[in-house]
């Protein structure tokens, strides 16, 4: 039998995430044709600057809708661990130190949404809205309106300094570490297998000897981690813990996760699709900064880009899936139109528990 | 229905934690409730949010949910305030018609998308909050809305009281009692219940799941409008980042509210209940003496803590149906040569109506 | 009585799905008036039928006529509409709505303003339960009824809709004795009010109790229909069971080992109850029983994806740490479940990763899992198997039944496990590889895998396995050798009532 149904180069290049990449690669184009600065060197920087903490918070949030889930405390926990890490820096403690806690604390922030969600079997988007709420409740409660400033020049340039001469910043190394690590592990070890599976149907992968609870609480603890990690970022990057830090940022997260080609339904996404979602918005963005458009457009392109990415392929699969019930011999019962949150796959809603 | 099963509902819960976080910060400080102005705010904080949580209740219970009320109330704000200043010969009754209208129109397209697509609310309706915010942004820039652009006759309104109950709880209440009415003794309110209760056997029974979708939604817009209404008149100011963030504490109240996230069960009134309790914590948190930034943190315990016990009480429902299942076996189930557990279940009770019409 | 024009005529009636025949010729014919039962083994083709007569599915040939009306329904709408009310096994009722809501819903009457007369609604229902005899309270929630009370209210419905042909498919099946009697007060009802109704069940005592004329079906065929007064329970059995068991399962000779897997004292409160069983290397035993006696629970509790309350399950001579399907796996377990398209398959994934699915881990090299080591897994064992597909990466979805079923079984094969336990293994799947499946378990048994087989067709069990346990509503109510497991002595012991004399172990 042969291994696969169609050459190489169809199986690279027709997939949803080239789609979202030719986008990408047409908005570059476009805008460096058109938008005046937009090729500099310094767009770059603040490009790679301004998109990392999204980057970052996406990695894992890819990982989680693709099991069918979803965790929108993540830019609570930032605010957490930018205050967490404000905080300990005020009190004395090294940054190191205060670097290590305030990513421990996310990791538990995340295992408390993992554990309600994997082991008590509550809807993750319920229990997230509640997080939210939480941790950002937290987070204001500990520092109010205040900030924490004055952290060392060494670790605040840092952040933002470039690599030599290139327009590269230094974190640039530290984003494509993670995201070489976060593809390997969904693409190439069978716990990425797993996550796919679950997000598929969480029933077979459990008849398959998936564990499904602890996956779940390991991709939620992911989550509050490398949110905690890009709080810090985010801290060092503005100079200032504050609070109020990253407020928002979840669906910034969820919207470029989607475009990136990942299926709210789970079971489909790919690494390479979600960075190009994340650097299309972020092209977008500093493209039409630089035209004098304000954010309020920016906001509309991206949310019309975030319906009509779910939108489409719905359609699109729609008609296939006429098509092929068509042509397949029936074994199973007729499936009945499914109301209000049919999917003909079989895939769960979002936030459906476990 | 009795008293007691009225007491057992899921709102007289929220209503008795209402009662207590009332009772003890009158206790601690009894102009909490006791004085004018403490009367006046427990009843005026919450209406635009009972509001919301009321429409949002209507949505969730389709199983379905809308993140785009915030924005929704920012955009049909700045529309009253607009109104106001460029068509300053309308009656304040024709603004706020229009406002609602402008709402509703939203909704429908939140709803008409859900409905039509068949996609996840949450996505789509996550997507209109950054376009409506978007087309809110651009339109006002950063121009604001200021008390002296509008007439005082409609800022009255936010002030206003009318035997002692403020004019913004007065429709409030009539909102609710509305929303309630309808999702309790129209057909198309029990329909909305039974699509989301099980939108496949809704479908299967000839139910029109997708006419009833997008009338929740427009109902949910048309009162998000109406909130908007609501906020321009109580705050006097609409900035273009009116209603920012809200709909977290919508889905909040309604989730505390006990109306399931996954649909087909919950009332308005719970929602309403949900949207005071949270607001009155908000308010008397200072009071009991814990600082008002821990307000959110507690509003996310009280919500996560709401599902929780949802949870819990619906698995001690199923465990106590799978133990009666084997307190009264089928007939002929005892195994030969034992005894059936506890006695004949066989014997002729109460329940054996066989003689009554055989 | 049998006079008059028959509320349902069925005549000729076939229906498949792909390559199978769910039903050849389905005849029925039932009078107003009359209580008819409709009996047949597992996969006779009576729920087929019942669904072409509720709309559910269209029938490819044959005549449906109600009432001498030629009728085709294309959904069970029309049929509803036509007056027909099919009362399903598991009865759909919205949980959070009354129980005088799911009587009405969308069919509420209306007082002024169009507002739902809560009243009128409820009066009706309690009409309609005083009718029945039935003491429900119209206003509670349907949620946390007893199946018996849902199907309390889908009657009620039915009889609102002023049905003139009932149909109940095994509805006692979940029914306590009282319930029961009370079901059959209300049937009786009805036929003294002149409606006919057709009653599926596997009880013999029940038919023998309640109807007055009885259809055997088997293989998808009419067989016999007879006045209730004319045959035996016997008879009906023999009838059932019909055929001799063809060479068609090639059973080769094995001796037993040594006990591989050992059940003991299992307990699951509401599912099964004391449930004690071995099964040695080499053998094969055929777990049979009625639909919803409990042994695909008992099935899923030993392998770990259902938990239990007491007793132990022994492999290999350890001890099996329950609700843990991976340390089940790691002790040679597998497990073909019931509802393939659900639990045997991604059936979004393609056939390598279907049949990589549980070795993946086996396969990861540094934990690194490289596309090159599935697939020359996948094509080891899908050729092994002959799974037809056009590539490896291609989907399983679009797969047939009996192609899936190979890659389930591939993927269990491919760990190399020492029991084998199938649920249903040839359960909507052509001929052609459901002879291919028997000839690979008899194979594998006689290499010296102990396998468990789950299968509601009885040939299918007497044909493979060398010995037969009985379960009867979660209990094992027999234990038979090959030479003493005869259909009818299977049939005694799993159908409650059947008879007297236990055959027991």
């Amino acid at each position: 039998m042969r291994t696969h149904a169609r050459p190489w180069w169809q199986r690279a290049l027709l997939t949803r995430e080239m789609l979202t990449i030719l986008i990408l690669v047409v908005a570059w184009v476009v805008a460096s044709a058109a938008v005046q600065g937009f090729d500099g060197p310094l767009t770059i920087t603040y490009l790679v600057l301004d998109v990392a903490p999204v980057l970052l918070i996406a990695l894992p949030m890819t990982l989680i809708i693709a099991t069918g889930e979803i965790d929108l405390s993540v830019a609570s926990v930032v605010g957490l661990s930018s205050v967490t890490f404000g905080l300990l820096h005020q009190a004395g403690l090294g940054l190191w130190v205060a670097l290590l806690v305030s990513v421990l604390l996310g990791a538990v922030c995340g295992a408390v949404n993992g554990a309600l969600v994997a082991y008590a079997g509550l809807p993750s988007l319920a229990v997230t809205i509640g997080s939210l709420a939480l941790y950002r409740g937290l987070a204001v409660g500990l520092l109010g309106t205040t900030a924490v400033t004055g952290f060392p020049e060494s670790w605040t340039d840092g952040a933002t300094e470039n690599l030599g001469e290139s327009p590269y910043p230094v974190i640039t190394l530290g984003l494509l570490l993670m995201i070489a690590v976060f593809a390997v592990v969904l693409h190439a070890t069978p716990f990425g297998r797993d996550v796919l599976d679950i997000g598929r149907s969480s029933e077979a992968a459990r008849f398959s000897g998936v564990d499904v609870k602890r996956t779940l609480l390991i991709l939620f603890v992911l989550s509050g981690a490398v949110s905690a990690l890009a709080g810090v970022y985010y801290t060092l990057r503005y100079g200032s813990a504050r609070g109020d830090n990253a407020t928002g940022m979840e669906l910034q997260v969820v919207a470029a996760v989607l475009l990136g080609g990942v299926s709210i339904f789970g079971g489909r996404g790919a690494i390479h699709g979600v960075v190009a979602g994340v650097l299309l918005i972020g092209v977008l963005g500093s493209a039409l900064r630089l035209e004098g458009v304000t954010v309020n457009v920016i906001n509309i392109v991206i949310g019309s880009a975030l319906v009509v990415s779910v939108v489409a392929p719905r359609i699109a699969g729609g008609l296939r899936v006429r098509r092929r019930s068509a042509a397949i011999a029936p074994h199973e019962p007729p499936r009945f139109a499914a109301g209000a949150h049919g999917d003909p796959d079989g895939g769960s809603a979002v936030g459906q528990g476990t | 229905m009795s008293v007691l099963s009225l007491l057992r509902r899921r709102e007289a819960g929220i209503a008795l934690a209402l009662l207590v976080v009332i009772g003890v910060t009158t206790a601690i400080q009894p102009g909490f409730l006791l004085s004018a102005g403490g009367w006046r705010d427990l009843l005026l904080t919450p209406s635009i949010l009972v509001v919301l949580a009321v429409g949002q209740a209507v949505v969730v219970i389709t199983r379905n949910v809308d993140l785009s009320v915030g924005s929704v109330l920012g955009l049909t704000a700045y529309l009253t305030g607009r109104l106001f200043i460029d068509a300053p010969d309308l009656p304040i009754v024709v603004v706020a018609l229009v406002a609602v209208a402008a709402g509703t129109l939203l909704g429908l397209l939140n709803g008409s998308i859900v409905a039509f697509a068949r996609v996840p609310a949450l996505v789509i309706t996550l997507g209109t909050l950054y376009v409506y915010r978007g087309v809110t942004l651009t339109w006002a820039g950063s121009d604001r809305i200021d008390a002296g652009d509008m007439p005082r006759a409609f800022l009255g309104l936010g002030t206003r009281q009318v035997l002692g109950v403020p004019v913004l709880t007065f429709i409030a209440a009539i909102v609710l009692v509305a929303v309630a009415y309808y999702l309790y003794t129209a057909r198309g309110g029990r329909q909305l219940y039974a699509i989301g209760s099980d939108p496949d056997a809704a479908a299967l029974q000839g139910l029109p799941v997708r006419r009833r979708l997008l009338w929740a939604f427009a109902l949910n817009g048309a009162l998000a409008g109406l909130a908007g209404v609501m906020f321009a008149a109580r705050y006097g100011t609409v900035s273009s980042g009116a209603g920012a963030g809200l709909e977290l504490q919508v889905v909040g109240a309604v989730v505390v509210g006990g109306v399931a996230i996954f649909g087909g069960s919950g009332t308005a009134v719970g929602a309403a209940l949900g949207a005071m309790l949270l607001l009155t914590i908000n308010r008397a948190l200072p009071v009991v003496g814990i600082p008002d930034f821990w307000q959110r943190a507690v509003v996310g315990a009280l919500i996560i803590g709401a599902i929780a016990l949802d949870r819990v009480l619906a698995n001690r429902r199923s465990r106590r149906l799978a133990a009666a299942r084997d307190a009264e076996p089928p007939p002929g189930s005892a195994p030969p040569g034992s005894a059936p557990p506890g006695g004949g279940p066989n014997d002729a009770g109460p329940d054996d109506r066989e003689e009554a019409t055989a | 009585m049998p006079n008059a024009t028959p509320t349902l005529r069925l005549e000729g009636v076939a229906k498949s799905f792909g390559p199978v025949a769910a039903l050849r010729s389905g005849t029925l014919i039932v009078q107003p008036g009359s209580i008819h039962a409709l009996v047949g083994e597992n996969g006779a083709g009576k729920s087929t039928l019942v669904k072409i007569v509720g709309g559910v599915h269209r029938r490819d040939a044959g005549v449906v006529e109600l009432d001498g009306e030629p009728v085709d329904f294309h959904g069970p709408a029309e049929a509803k509409a036509a007056g027909v009310a099919v009362i399903h096994q598991e009865p759909a009722s919205f949980p959070d709505l009354t129980v005088a809501e799911n009587i009405f819903l969308g069919r509420e009457p209306l007082g002024r303003f169009r507002r739902i007369d809560r009243r009128a609604m409820r009066e009706g229902v309690r009409e309609l339960f005083r009718n029945l005899g039935v003491d429900l309270d119209p206003d509670r929630p349907a949620e946390g009824l007893s199946i018996a009370d849902q199907q309390i209210v889908e009657i009620a419905k039915a009889i609102s809709l002023d049905a003139r042909l009932l149909v109940m498919d095994e509805p006692t099946a979940a029914l306590s004795a009282v319930e029961v009697r009370r079901l059959f007060a209300v049937a009786r009802g009805l036929r003294d009010a002149g409606h006919a109704v057709v009653f599926i069940s596997h009880r013999l005592d029940e038919v023998a109790d309640l109807c007055d004329t009885v259809t055997v079906m088997r293989d998808g065929e009419h067989v016999s229909t007879d006045a209730v007064a004319d045959v035996t329970p016997d008879q009906l059995v023999r009838r059932m069971v019909g055929r001799e068991v063809a060479e068609l399962y090639p059973k080769v000779p094995s001796t037993p080992g040594e006990v591989v897997l050992q059940v003991e004292g299992l307990e699951s409160t509401g599912t099964f109850h004391d449930v004690s069983f071995e099964v040695r290397a080499g053998e094969i035993v055929g777990l049979a029983g009625l639909v919803g006696a409990g042994r695909s629970e008992i099935a899923r509790a030993v392998f770990g994806v259902d938990r239990y309350d007491a007793g132990r399950v022994v492999v290999g001579g350890r001890n099996l740490r329950q609700g843990d399907p991976a340390a089940a796996i790691a002790a040679g377990l597998a497990l073909v479940p019931e509802d393939r398209r659900l639990q045997g398959l991604v059936t979004e994934s393609s056939v390598a990763r279907n049949v990589s699915a549980v070795s993946r881990r086996r396969l990861a090299r540094l934990g690194i899992l490289l596309p090159d080591a599935e697939a020359r897994l996948a094509r080891d064992w899908s050729g092994r198997l002959e799974v037809k597909a056009g590539a490896l990466d291609a989907v399983t979805t679009t797969m047939s039944g009996g192609n899936q079923q190979k890659v389930v079984l591939a993927k269990w094969l491919a760990t190399g496990p020492k029991v084998l336990i199938v649920d249903e293994p040839t359960r909507g799947i052509d001929v052609g590889t459901k002879a291919e499946v028997h000839r690979l378990l008899s194979t594998l048994a006689a290499e010296g895998l102990a396998v468990l087989m789950i299968s509601s067709e009885l040939p299918e069990v007497l044909g493979m396995a060398d010995r037969v346990l009985v379960v009867r509503e979660g209990r094992i109510a027999a234990e038979l050798s090959r030479a003493e497991a005869t259909p009818e002595a299977v049939m005694r012991a799993a159908t409650p009532g059947a008879s007297e004399s236990e055959s027991a172990a």
